[in-house]
């Protein structure tokens, strides 16, 4: 670097005073809040315009009829309680199977596995696993479950099915929030006497709740509006029938029959009417649709009020 | 929580082990193409308000992954808007499926434009295969290369999916070659999608199922199709199409059922003879905007299932296939 060009640098440096820096950085942290801003906003349009066209079609042909009824050849007379109790028996199954093995996992990845490279590898996969395109689930369940193993296109094999998409959310999120919990804990618990496994269901466990929970939720509002694998186990689209009922008057009084039978799901539901020719459908399909959302909205509210009950237990 | 849950689970999974055989025998399983599924739906709606004890599952997943599922031995029923091809024979053969191809309906494919198109009142198949033919891809671009007097307009063109049972029948009825056309069409899936192509744009040509035109009647405008040069032009509609006049974009629709099935569950045998009862077959069809087949047929398709006949009485996808050519196919397995 010649001595001239020295010389100049340090009289651009001098040139900006220190104010002038401040406004420089008040400036670019302006334009970068209006930027977030923009993208919020029309994000915002966008989510309630859709939100509100399905309501101006829907709104009005959800009634009492409509969540009572069976599907129909004819729109007015057609509804969705096949869907609406397939959609939550599915996920009723989904949530049995993956939270628990997800959390399990989990824990057992971040409290007990060695650090080696096996488990690098495990680690590895199931951070890939999460962005793998759901329709790969589907063939997974459809060569295994469905033709392998003989398991028919039942509840269970869709709950089963989905529970395998979410799984990597939830161990991921299990993860974060073991990982999240102060230092201390662990080490008064280990103070008092307590082993690994008191330490882990006594204390570890407990703390991270909210936020395997917020995982478990992400992950089960994934799984209510996917259609690709349900659809390509051979999820069927005309069931006007529910599943047998879980409680019986002889003994034992509980049966699991409800696992293995046929079932629809409300997107599924929605895609059929959307592609029919009659205009009625297509007012069904957007009636379908909120009552999805509505759906996904409650479970999700569920949930953020069980993290709000425990938050305020630990504290 | 955990642990609890977790053994819960696994108490769970075990649970599922009893599996429930008598359930499957008051199941009947119907799958296959998307363009018989409201027939077949409106069947099993009817049927289960008269039988409530005998549950009927309906798939859509088109026709040949209905015929797959079938060959398999997974369905009881399978849907199809083309007749069953070679190559599926063979698999359910070898399987040992026998199935009994029953006619259920007729479709005629419908070309339509927008409303504002006064010219194109008629156009003969001949036409047709100029606009749709493989060598047409990047030439036949404007109205008035299909036939002199046609105003100088761009031909803009929609179609169904190229793995749709209809895009096989038409090209079949007017390229003349299964499966063959040019490809700078807008093809989908949903004929939603191409009713909204056409109704929108005042050059536009397109293809359909009857139905989907019906629903669709204040928004676009059916072609009457002349079979040849010097044929007089007939307009679809669901008697043109029954009495066979309708040619060549009448086709069958199917069910196909499968035999032992039908002799073992006696919930499918009802069910089918539910299909092929007369006033079903002709009052339920119509509802759903498909053409019912004539009466003489019907009963005959009846006695075929009474006697259990089993095989096809197509190779591959015939043109111009009229009811009484129906009847007199021979049937091979």
């Amino acid at each position: 670097m010649t001595e001239q060009a020295i010389v100049t640098q340090e009289a651009q440096a001098r040139a900006l005073s220190d104010d002038e820096i401040v406004r420089k950085a008040h400036r670019s942290e302006t334009r970068f809040a209006l930027i977030g801003l923009t993208v919020l906003i029309v994000t915002m349009i966008v989510l309630m315009a859709l939100i509100v066209d399905f309501a101006i079609d829907g709104m009005a042909r959800i009634d009492r009829d409509f969540l009572t009824s069976f599907p129909s050849r004819r729109p007015g007379e057609a509804g969705i309680l096949s869907a609406w109790v397939g959609t939550a028996l599915v996920i009723l199954v989904t949530a049995a199977m993956a939270v628990p093995l997800g959390v399990a996992a989990g824990l057992y990845l971040e409290e007990y596995a060695r650090t080696n490279w096996i488990t690098d590898l495990i680690e590895i996969n199931v951070s890939n696993l999460a962005g793998v395109p759901s329709i790969i689930y589907g063939l997974l369940a459809l060569g295994l479950f469905v033709q392998t193993f003989q398991l028919g296109q039942t509840i269970f094999v869709a709950g089963l099915t989905l529970a395998l998409l979410i799984l990597p959310i939830i161990i991921v999120a299990t993860r974060e929030a073991v990982r999240s919990i102060p230092l201390e804990i662990r080490e008064a618990a280990y103070g008092l006497g307590a082993d690994k496994w008191q330490t882990v269901s006594g204390y570890i466990l407990p703390a991270a709740r909210p936020g395997i929970l917020t995982g478990a939720i992400v992950g089960m509002s994934r799984a209510i509006g996917e259609t690709a694998p349900i659809i390509t186990i051979g999820a069927l689209t005309f069931i006007a029938f529910l599943p047998p009922s879980p409680i019986q008057s002889t003994f034992p009084y509980v049966n699991a029959d409800w696992l293995n039978s046929p079932f629809t799901v409300l997107p599924i539901q929605m895609f059929n009417w959307i592609s029919r020719p009659q205009a009625g459908f297509h007012v069904n399909a957007a009636a379908t649709g909120l009552i999805l959302l509505a759906m996904t909205l409650l479970m999700n509210g569920l949930a953020i009020w069980l993290r709000y009950k425990i938050r305020k237990g630990i504290r | 929580m955990s642990f609890k849950a977790f053994i819960g689970g696994i108490a769970f999974s075990a649970s599922l082990l009893t599996v429930n055989a008598a359930m499957a025998q008051t199941i009947v399983a119907a799958d296959g193409s998307s363009t018989v599924f409201p027939v077949t739906e409106a069947m099993a709606e009817e049927f289960q308000k008269a039988n409530p004890d005998i549950k009927i599952t309906v798939g859509m997943s088109g026709t040949g992954g209905g015929f797959k599922k079938f060959c398999r031995g997974e369905t009881d029923i399978s849907n199809a808007s083309r007749p069953i091809k070679a190559e599926e024979q063979k698999v359910c053969k070898e399987a040992g499926i026998e199935y009994i191809e029953l006619p259920v309906a007729l479709d005629a494919l419908t070309v339509i434009v927008h409303p504002s198109n006064t010219w194109a009142e008629q156009l003969t198949v001949a036409e047709l295969k100029k606009i749709w033919e493989p060598e047409a891809q990047g030439k036949i671009t404007n109205w008035n290369q299909v036939r002199a007097g046609f105003p100088d307009k761009p031909l803009v063109l929609f179609g169904a999916g190229i793995d749709s049972g209809t895009y096989d029948y038409f090209t079949a009825a007017t390229v003349g070659k299964e499966h063959s056309s040019r490809g700078d069409f807008t093809a989908s899936e949903d004929d939603n999608v191409l009713v909204q192509g056409v109704a929108g744009d005042p050059n536009a040509l397109g293809f359909f199922g009857l139905a989907y035109f019906e629903h669709n009647a204040d928004k676009l405008k059916a072609v009457k199709i002349k079979a040849k040069d010097d044929a007089p032009a007939v307009e679809p509609t669901v008697e043109n199409a029954r009495s066979g006049k309708y040619q060549p974009l009448s086709r069958p629709i199917f069910i196909y059922v499968n035999k032992k099935s039908a002799t073992e569950k006696p919930a499918v045998a009802k069910f089918v003879e539910f299909y092929l009862n007369t006033k079903n077959a002709i009052e339920l069809v119509k509802e759903v905007g498909y053409v019912p087949l004539p009466e003489n047929a019907i009963e005959a398709f009846k006695q075929r299932f009474a006697n259990r006949e089993i095989g096809t009485g197509f190779t591959g996808s015939k043109i111009g296939v009229s009811v009484d050519d129906l009847l007199k196919e021979q049937l091979v397995y």
